[in-house]
């Protein structure tokens, strides 16, 4: 029968077509990580990740500040975001019908959609312009902002997932509300809490923009937190757009780090969601 | 009666713990306002000065302090539409592949290696587009249509390597992971037994697909597909690698120009006064159009994952939404 | 036109789990064949299997036979599309698709298999809706979508939209399980109906509802076909004593 023919090939060129794309974009991908890894993975030495930078044409330059720095900014950024943003997230938690709840988790959307950019440009005018300075506590400032929706949107599913009964039985006890969420409701979710800050942290790790508009740069150590900072976004893009040669391959050095970096705390935070989700 | 008191007493015991949570919620919303605020109050000035001539100007002089945005703006819609005319199909051909086609031995492996490349930071993209796509594109498929498809407008030299070409490219390797993620996830939500349905009527695998799957995550896909553009649209650093920061309006695509985000990137380690303020008005648009296209983002995934019934699946996409977030 | 439907010597497996042991079974044409068993006994694998429908999933391997009228199905070479349209399938959860209209569901089948157009096709659904007693409720709101009916007309609805492409086989995978008592009858009033023309194998937990509406049962039990036959004897007396423990409420 032609007409069962042509419903076969009308089937079957549409289904290679898609397959095609998917080999397609996941080969493109895996070529970036490739080349990435490749032109990256000869840079890399002890001394290259503990070294200050080296003016262009001396040898031996090394991204230790930049690391620091972002260390430091991150971590900055996780100290104020991680307390906001999980009693934030416990209260959604604890009143998820009231009007604040709805319109907070519409706020931790809406921010979570706004470009890193913006939230650049938020914090250089509230504070750069201010102080006249770029400094690694602008820089945590924004990249706080940047993690506050992950970590509030994460930390209340999280919270979600621990039982009614649980909270019931604790309240029958006795205990008082902020009991039961204290000693039983946040322990039971601290795991996934910790998976939602870990993707929060990764996805600050690699931000450029917010750095670069808040901390800027800088060729020395951090020495206290208002001062310009280092961080390695930044260095990459700074060196990737130079004309100089040895700089163009410390940023292949810098960005396989990043990208090493990145992927491994995805790589775990996904890794015990599947975890999870096979036991429940 | 007695209960009541328990209650009262209960609230005692409670503190300043509810409304410690309370204001942290609340925190939240007002640091959304105050971004708004801050950056308005910041392109006050420029708002002030050029009104909405700003939009429409093709002028960006620092030196006579004049700015118009016109040039950004078009750089910004054709590298973002660019991206996204040739992302959307691979990204959802890609997703259909995983989600209705691939065994499950491929499946698994390859959907979590998606995700993954989806949280790359751009600026790693930006490194390989400068050093590989950039020199590429100046001597192989750039050079190809500049003599064979230079008499269109679209394709006329001199094919220099950063264009506006190239950031669409850039842009659409970028989103590609975006929009076949979270339209996996969102066509994975669609039910098993509807598939079984169709299936039991005697359709094919394709018949199914498009008509089953495709119009009951539709409404996901367009969310994942906006998500996308408003990712694509408010991405800097990748961007300014490869488009060569021209202020000029693109002749063609083959040739040099400025994003809205790249010329912030770019212009405001030297600017001051009316010339900053102008580039915190450029950002104020990126931030309202970016609100704009995310809310009904947002909306239309969220609202197919309550529909089919993925009661832990939105929330899911909320988060990797932002995880897929931006530069 | 109904056709009968043969399993021989069935055995299936799921990765390394065996569902089904050397099965066998005849389903005479017009007659209603009710396999009854406690849940997780391999009924609903065994219904899957006359329509293949155990292919989608990976890990399947099955060995045996199953004719269908005069074709042998578990070929390699089967046109698994031809067979599903000549044997359709109703489920346990009503599953009309939520974005089509009541129209569009019944419609989608013939459409798909080019078997009426324009005029024609309006009265296939018409025709479709009558028999599966849906029309008089809903011949006002066929825009509407199928998900918004009762779950009771979205079952009668699945009906319609099996009958539509032309089938001679119906399998049904305990269609009323997720039914009220009165929707409950009017499907088995349905079920009554449709053995004058076709074929219909019913998984079923509700042993009353086989004694009700079935010629023929078939006791299964871990995965093996324990006895079948004529459903007046088999309740009467049992010829296996696990069929009667199973009957007399001592098992499952």
């Amino acid at each position: 029968m032609p007409d069962k023919k042509w419903r076969q090939i009308k089937s079957i060129v549409p289904e290679a077509v898609c397959c095609l794309s998917a080999l397609l974009a996941i080969t493109v991908l895996f070529l970036i990580l490739y080349y990435i890894f490749l032109r990256g993975a000869g840079v890399i030495t002890p001394s290259f990740l503990t070294a200050l930078p080296t003016p262009v044409g001396v040898p031996g330059g090394g991204i230790g500040n930049a690391l620091l720095g972002s260390l430091v900014m991150v971590a900055l950024g996780a100290l104020l975001a991680v307390p906001c943003g999980v009693a934030a997230a416990v209260y959604l938690d604890q009143n998820p019908q009231s009007s604040l709840a709805a319109a907070t988790r519409f706020a931790a959307r809406v921010l979570s959609g706004v470009p890193s950019l913006i939230i650049g440009l938020f914090v250089f005018t509230l504070l750069v312009l201010r102080t006249g300075r770029y400094s690694a506590l602008a820089g945590g400032i924004a990249l706080a902002v940047m993690m506050l929706p992950v970590i509030v949107l994460t930390a209340e599913e999280m919270l979600r997932l621990v039982p009614n009964s649980w909270r019931e039985a604790s309240l029958a006890l006795g205990a008082s509300k902020k009991q039961t969420v204290l000693r039983l409701v946040l322990p039971a979710a601290a795991a996934g809490i910790a998976v939602g800050v870990m993707l929060a942290v990764a996805l600050a790790a690699g931000q450029t923009a917010p750095v670069l508009l808040t901390a800027l740069s800088s060729v020395f150590w951090p020495e206290n937190l208002l001062q310009p900072t280092a961080s390695l976004p930044v260095l990459i893009y700074t060196y990737a757009i130079s004309p100089f040669t040895d700089w163009q391959q410390q940023a292949w050095g810098a960005a396989l780090v990043l990208v090493v970096m990145v992927l491994l705390l995805n790589m775990t935070a996904q890794l015990f969601i599947a975890v999870r989700n096979r036991r429940g | 009666m007695e209960q009541m008191e328990g209650a009262a007493h209960k609230r005692n015991g409670e503190g300043v713990f509810p409304y410690l949570t309370a204001a942290a919620a609340a925190g939240l919303l007002l640091l959304v306002g105050a971004i708004f605020l801050v950056v308005l109050w910041g392109a006050w000035p420029a708002l002030k000065a050029f009104g909405p001539a700003f939009l429409f100007s093709t002028v960006w002089d620092p030196a006579a302090d004049i700015y118009g945005a016109a040039p950004a703006i078009l750089g910004t819609v054709i590298t973002s539409l660019l991206a996204l005319v040739l992302a959307g199909p691979l990204g959802v051909g890609t997703a259909i592949f995983l989600s209705e086609m691939a065994p499950p031995w491929l499946k698994k492996p390859v959907s979590f290696m998606v995700e993954l490349l989806a949280a790359v930071p751009s600026v790693v993209y930006g490194v390989w587009g400068i050093f590989v796509l950039v020199p590429w594109m100046r001597t192989g498929p750039g050079l190809f249509l500049e003599s064979r498809l230079g008499f269109l407008p679209f394709f006329q030299g001199p094919s220099i390597g950063v264009s506006v070409l190239t950031a669409g490219l850039v842009l659409t390797i970028m989103i590609l992971p975006t929009i076949a993620a979270i339209s996996r996830e969102v066509m994975r939500a669609v039910p098993q037994d509807l598939r079984e349905g169709m299936f039991a009527l005697g359709a094919t695998r394709w018949e199914m697909i498009t008509r089953v799957v495709l119009p009951v995550s539709r409404t996901g896909i367009s969310g994942a597909l906006l998500l996308a553009l408003g990712r694509a649209i408010g991405e800097a650093m990748a961007v300014t690698m490869v488009i060569g920061n021209a202020n000029v309006i693109p002749r063609s695509l083959l040739a040099p120009a400025q994003t809205a985000a790249s010329q912030v990137v770019n212009e405001f380690p030297e600017a001051f006064g009316l010339h900053l303020s102008s580039l915190l008005l450029l950002g104020l648009l990126l931030f309202i159009i970016t609100l704009l296209i995310n809310l009904t983002a947002v909306w239309l995934v969220y609202r197919t994952g309550q529909w089919s019934g993925g009661s832990g699946r939105p929330a899911r996409l909320r988060v990797k939404g932002r995880v897929a977030g931006h530069a | 036109m109904a056709l009968d439907v043969r399993i021989e010597n069935l055995s299936f497996w799921f990765g390394r789990q065996q569902v089904l042991n050397n099965v066998s079974l005849f389903a005479r044409r017009k007659e209603v064949t009710a396999l009854i068993g406690p849940s997780g006994c391999g009924k609903t694998t065994l219904l899957r299997c006359i329509n293949r429908l155990y292919d989608l999933y990976a890990g399947a391997r099955i060995a045996g036979r199953i004719t269908v009228g005069a074709e042998s199905i578990l070929d390699a070479g089967t046109d698994r599309v031809e067979l599903r349209r000549r044997v359709g399938m109703i489920f346990q959860k009503p599953n009309p698709f939520p974005h089509l209209s009541v129209f569009e569901n019944v419609a989608g089948g013939p459409r798909l298999h080019g078997l009426a157009h324009g005029r024609a096709l309006q009265e296939r659904v018409e025709a479709c809706l009558r028999k599966a007693a849906l029309w008089e409720e809903v011949k006002d709101c066929l825009d509407r979508p199928g998900a918004l009916l009762s779950g009771g007309q979205q079952q009668r609805l699945c009906i319609a939209r099996a009958l539509a492409v032309e089938p001679e086989v119906f399998l049904m995978d305990e269609p009323c399980a997720s039914l009220d008592p009165i929707s409950t009858m009017r499907i088995e009033e349905l079920i009554k109906e449709l053995q004058e023309e076709y074929t219909v194998v019913i998984v079923t937990h509700n042993m009353q509802q086989a004694a009700r509406i079935s010629r023929q049962t078939a006791f299964v039990l871990n995965g093996e076909l324990v006895e079948a036959g004529p459903t007046a004897e088999l309740f009467v007396r049992a010829g296996d004593s696990r069929t009667e423990a199973y009957l007399t409420g001592k098992m499952g």
